[in-house]
């Protein structure tokens, strides 16, 4: 008996890496703590009532944020391990499995747990606010998205102490990922993880297109619409035609795996080649759905700092939605190599081309907006102006890529490498980072201390350079990616050291913001005027952080910069253009616990799956199946604020002015 | 009025009510005014929800249409598919899209009785058909023609399993709207979702003609 617990453990828990036994004390250590410190605080009552099972858009937004920097923790450290393994010649610091496993996890991690949902917590906070409403269009569902993306994510991260990694790359390329090629069940982890969390993301872009269509404050077009709303709405509108192609191949791929399907096996007439297809067909326009958000981020940020209108307001709009749709059409560039003949790659290769035109467009227009205009320095506004030059690289790098030809030389090698990053850090991430010191004040009430924020601003910049640029000379020399070791007669060695020096920098600069983070929470000041950067936008019309409610009457709007246009006629002397609204009671949703219990359910049922456990599948599944009918059977969903309790609550928050 | 959360015209909100903040009272116009633009926003998500499942099934058609020459020396589509029981149950699920909307006109005339008893009889309709399709797969599954055979009828199980589980989901959801149906009459909440499951089942009316010519027709042909 004994022994065969022995064993079971000995496979059901990752053994035999130092590192990981560390970061299995570590998760224990951590998880003990939490625990402690809510019980002896009596705090679990609250995390449940204002936290878990709340539906208010803007605390999950910041539960979004705060899972992601989480992420972007787990993702940095893989990034700093891989890159001390390949620091120098004939390391032997990580085995090549173990390697393999930290690519793969750092790939997904990245994307889907890192970029999603840094990028749903901003769309969280700030679109309603942007546009005048008092929450997103289906509070309940918005909830669901967040809890499983968090189950999903916690699904995935498991993998690394029980069962195992995966490790077949971050877009699990069949047959690799098949059952033939990866027997463990890192794969199915990878899977589960993505499906649930998928799920979450497509129901996300759905309720923003319906809030962003249906809820903007009365008077407010489209083409007043506040860019990073615009942005939103582009990138929602990808997300719903992508992210079911996800959802499938995902569950083809399952099959094969546990049904023993033949989709993308080598045997039985399967096609690995529809795999690469179908993953990229999500894969592709899935870069656009992170990247356009940063776009409508550095349009709101340049126009602020720079006090003045966006640059060519009509052109960023037709340039995101152009963006949008050609983001379907140039999946293939992805494996021109497949061999699909000239004439396919040709195709491909011209929309790729293409994608650059718009991209120009925008650019173009941040420089205009900037030019002349009265430029204030602050962090935001730093990230913004560095993004610019490193886009354009990332952006030109991605059109030598884009030539079918010449691509065979480029393809899977650090060329590859050090432009995607290129793009995803100096556009994604850089644009994130704007956006969360940007809308810092609006979420807690504080800004992010400047100085901190300069420190690791300059630290991730000249790390990132540091870091990136040798890679595209060792793409040139030969370096393919995903080598785990390689031997000094390569010459690759100097290069690698400097790209791993970078890529500390940066982790320094992670510390930096988290120091930041810390420290303003403990020293910085409250910010009594909602508007600290002298915004443009609706989102600075209210109280920071925002009542339940967000706006106590709801907002006329005439202008494109509404807000911006109201303080110019106060500061002329001219009367407000805007009359008085009554105040009236406030139709609200009530708070809900099925969606976490649902996504535990669907945590549940996912591990079932990835041991092939039906005890745990059919359960959890049952439950999910029961919270829905649950969730339909209830009638008694929302509620009305009284218009006392706003009054209350208005002058509270107006009166500190 | 109440002021509301959703809009859809610019400066209704100018219009004022001496009565507001009188919601205890309930049933009052504005409050149905305001229910029903709530209901018509979330009809309008589940229309985006219908286009997102049908990415999902165009999807699931291309893989199909890829393998379906690879049988790998198994059973073909021509061999297999028994047309008549086919068209059976492609006329009991076109009968059934057809009662279902029977079902919404007896909604519009405020005929609970007659809508619960339309809605009893599409799922009768659409139990019928998934009792045809299960049949259809385990007789091909006793023939040895399962989905670990070959990559075609990996495509087929999975294509036309997928439209059946949509059915079969569609047949809980309905029974449970009977239930409320039942317990609450038509209000501006069941209403809506009386329009929204028949939307659902026309969708996979049509999807089921896609089916039909693209698996069975082309298949015996």
């Amino acid at each position: 008996m004994l022994e065969k617990i022995k064993e079971f453990a000995g496979d059901f828990f990752v053994t035999g890496d130092p590192l990981i036994y560390g970061a299995d004390v570590s998760i224990a250590l951590a998880l003990i703590s939490i625990i402690t410190v809510l019980t002896y605080f009596k705090k679990w009552g609250w995390l449940w009532r204002e936290w878990l099972t709340t539906v208010d858009h803007k605390r999950i937004g910041i539960m979004y944020i705060i899972a992601s920097i989480l992420m972007l923790f787990r993702g940095g450290v893989d990034a700093l391990l891989m890159r001390t393994q390949i620091a120098l010649p004939d390391v032997h610091f990580l085995e090549p499995e173990h390697y393999n496993q930290i690519f793969t996890t750092h790939g997904v991690i990245m994307i889907l747990f890192m970029a999603m949902p840094l990028m749903f917590g901003l769309f969280n906070i700030v679109v309603p606010l942007q546009i005048g409403a008092r929450d997103v269009a289906y509070p309940f569902l918005n909830s669901l998205s967040f809890w499983m993306f968090f189950f999903g994510a916690m699904l995935f991260n498991m993998s690394f102490v029980i069962g195992g990694s995966p490790d077949a790359g971050w877009l699990s390329y069949a047959p690799l990922s098949e059952l033939s090629h990866s027997p463990g069940v890192g794969q199915d982890f990878y899977i589960w993880g993505i499906q649930i969390s998928g799920i979450g993301s497509l129901a996300t872009g759905i309720n923003f297109i319906v809030t962003i269509l249906k809820m903007r404050a009365p008077g407010m077009k489209l083409m007043q619409m506040p860019m990073f709303s615009w942005s939103v709405l582009s990138s929602c509108v990808t997300i719903i035609f992508a992210f079911p192609i996800l959802t499938v191949t995902l569950a083809l791929l399952f099959l094969d795996r546990y049904l023993g399907a033949h989709f993308f096996t080598l045997d039985g007439g399967g096609n690995p080649m529809m795999y690469v297809n179908l993953i990229w067909m999500w894969g592709h326009p899935e870069v656009y759905i992170v990247v356009l958000p940063a776009f409508g981020i550095y349009s709101e940020i340049v126009a602020t700092f720079s006090k003045k209108k966006l640059f060519g307001y009509k052109s960023m709009v037709f340039a995101m939605m152009i963006i949008s749709v050609l983001s379907f059409f140039t999946w293939l560039h992805h494996f021109f190599t497949m061999g699909s003949g000239a004439d396919v790659n040709a195709f491909f290769a011209i929309t790729t081309m293409l994608i650059a035109i718009p991209t120009g467009v925008k650019v173009f227009n941040w420089l205009f907006t900037m030019f002349r205009g009265r430029i204030t320095f602050s962090t935001p506004m730093m990230w913004t102006i560095a993004f610019i030059p490193c886009f354009v690289i990332g952006g030109m790098t991605g059109v030598l890529l884009s030539v079918a030809p010449a691509d065979f030389q480029f393809h899977n090698s650090y060329f590859l490498i050090a432009h995607f990053h290129q793009v995803l850090i100096g556009g994604v991430a850089f644009g994130y980072f704007a956006g969360l010191y940007y809308w810092w004040p609006k979420m807690f009430g504080f800004k992010l201390n400047e100085k901190l924020g300069k420190w690791a601003f300059w630290l991730w910049n000249i790390g990132f350079y540091v870091c990136f640029m040798p890679q595209y000379f060792l793409g040139l020399d030969g370096m393919t990616r995903r080598v785990s070791e390689y031997s000094w007669d390569m010459g690759w060695g100097p290069l690698n050291l400097v790209s791993t020096i970078g890529g500390f920098l940066m982790g320094i600069g992670f510390l930096f913001q988290v120091w930041q983070i810390a420290h303003s929470i403990k020293f910085m000041e409250r910010d009594t005027t909602g508007d600290p950067w002298n915004g443009r936008t609706l989102e600075w019309s209210i109280p920071s952080p925002a009542p339940l409610y967000n706006f106590a009457t709801l907002p006329q709007v005439q202008n494109q910069d509404d807000w911006w246009e109201d303080k110019q006629r106060k500061a002329n002397g001219l009367p407000s253009t805007k009359k008085p609204q009554p105040l009236e009671p406030i139709h609200m949703p009530k708070n809900s616990a099925i969606p976490f219990i649902m996504s535990v359910c669907w945590f549940v049922a996912g591990f079932g799956f990835v041991f092939d456990w039906l005890i745990f599948a059919i359960p959890g599944m049952i439950g999910v199946f029961i919270c829905l009918l649950a969730r339909s059977f209830s009638y008694d969903t929302d509620y009305y604020i009284p218009v006392d309790e706003i009054k209350r609550t208005e002058a509270a928050l107006r009166g500190a002015n | 009025m109440l002021t509301r959360k959703f809009k859809t015209r610019p400066f209704m909100a100018a219009h004022t009510d001496t009565a507001h903040g009188s919601h205890a009272g309930g049933g009052h116009g504005h409050d149905e005014h305001h229910e029903h633009e709530h209901e018509s926003m979330k009809t309008f998500g589940f229309w985006l929800f219908l286009m997102t499942d049908c990415i999902l099934f165009a999807t699931l058609f291309a893989t199909y249409i890829v393998l379906k020459g690879n049988t790998n020396g198994g059973p073909t589509a021509h061999e297999l598919f028994e047309m008549p029981g086919i068209i059976a149950s492609t006329f009991i699920l076109l009968t059934s899209s057809f009662t279902s909307g029977l079902a919404v006109l007896a909604m519009h005339k405020k005929n609970v009785k007659g809508l619960i008893m339309w809605l009893g009889v599409t799922v009768l309709l659409g139990a019928s058909f998934v009792a045809l399709e299960v049949t259809e797969f385990i007789k091909m599954v006793h023939e040895g023609a399962t989905i670990s055979t070959s990559a075609f009828l990996s495509g087929f199980f999975t294509l036309v399993g997928t439209h059946g589980l949509h059915v079969s989901l569609g047949l809980f959801w309905m029974i449970g709207l009977m239930i409320q149906l039942s317990r609450r009459g038509i209000t501006p909440v069941t209403q809506r979702k009386v329009n929204v499951i028949s939307l659902y089942w026309h969708f996979l009316d049509v999807v089921w003609i896609f089916v039909f010519t693209i698996v069975y027709m082309m298949g015996v042909m």
